[in-house]
């Protein structure tokens, strides 16, 4: 399966993208410009975090008018899996592929720390490598991660299984309407998520909670336990 | 030229952490009686012509499309 990854002037966190989509899938995922308007074939796009364009305006509403945002939506359209995390969940609600949207953490404050996620949807390309109702262990970085949708579509989004992810065991960082921390569009090809399962794929970071989901979405069975003495 | 002047809010019933602090921080400096405090952006644009209507829908379009998420945000435009 192939991947890219989408770049931005303000994205910090591409490097650690790229280096786990490498390690993950065996081979570097694509890098794709701002003003590229074309996208090659590949199965997996994903928008790494950051502050695109310095968060003026809004975070990610200068990159979602991007032209390559466009090409990703057409991507998208065709069924082609799209992953946004942290500053990349805030550009694909900016361009309205995903519903909703991401305020200034309730705190106020920036946080980063790590926090605890329930997999509240193991049905979809991007957590069928997880159990239903995993606990998973994630770090997150961010000051506007507080996530809100209007009444109906927050019911749309429970009743139909869209809430990917939901902070668990009190440790919503940010205040998110009903804990929520990642979500996928109604067709399931769109994921968007606060947290960075890039930054723990490997007991180098500590652990490798965040691996399921790049394998799932690679379609990479998950790694088999070691062997004792192997 | 057209001076217009587009101020950007937040909806009835999105939680406005920072109008909040802010209110709590007038409340601090001892000045009495305030309720509620809600921020909000405001845009100066000039735009070029003399076409009003058209600067109007122009605005709201720019609105719509940048200025304003309306998923959580209302805007007003008043043209000078």
């Amino acid at each position: 399966m192939k991947s890219a990854v989408v770049l931005l002037p303000g994205l910090n966190r591409d490097r650690d993208m790229i280096a786990a989509l490498t390690k993950i899938s065996g081979k570097p995922p694509v890098t794709i410009w701002q003003t590229d308007t074309e996208i090659p074939d590949v199965d997996l796009i994903v928008i790494p975090g950051g502050f695109s364009y310095g968060d003026y305006l809004r975070c990610g509403a200068i990159a979602a008018r991007m032209p390559v945002l466009r090409a990703v939506a057409e991507k998208a359209e065709k069924g082609v899996q799209v992953i946004g995390v942290c500053n990349g969940f805030q550009i694909l609600l900016e361009t309205a592929l995903l519903p909703g949207a991401l305020m200034r953490n309730q705190s106020l404050k920036f946080v980063c720390r790590e926090v605890k996620l329930r997999v509240e949807n193991a049905n979809t390309a991007f957590t069928r490598n997880y159990r239903p109702g995993e606990i998973i262990r994630a770090p997150v970085a961010h000051h506007d991660g507080n996530y809100f949708a209007d009444a109906d579509t927050l019911a749309r989004l429970e009743d139909e299984g869209q809430v990917v992810f939901r902070y668990a065991e009190n440790t919503n960082p940010n205040g998110s309407i009903n804990d929520i921390a990642g979500i996928v569009n109604a067709r399931g090809n769109v994921l968007g998520l606060m947290p960075h399962p890039e930054n723990l794929i490997e007991e180098a970071h500590g652990g490798s909670d965040g691996r399921g989901l790049f394998e799932s979405a690679l379609g990479i069975a998950p790694r088999q336990p070691a062997l004792a003495g192997a | 030229m057209i001076k217009a002047r587009i101020t950007v809010t937040l909806k009835n019933g999105v939680l406005d952490p920072q109008g909040k602090a802010i209110e709590h921080a007038l409340t601090a400096m001892e000045f009495s009686g305030v309720g509620s405090v809600r921020q909000g952006k405001v845009f100066d644009v000039e735009l070029s012509g003399t076409d009003r209507a058209k600067a109007e829908a122009d605005l709201k379009a720019m609105c719509d499309r940048l200025l304003a998420n309306t998923v959580i945000e209302n805007y007003q435009v008043e043209i000078a």
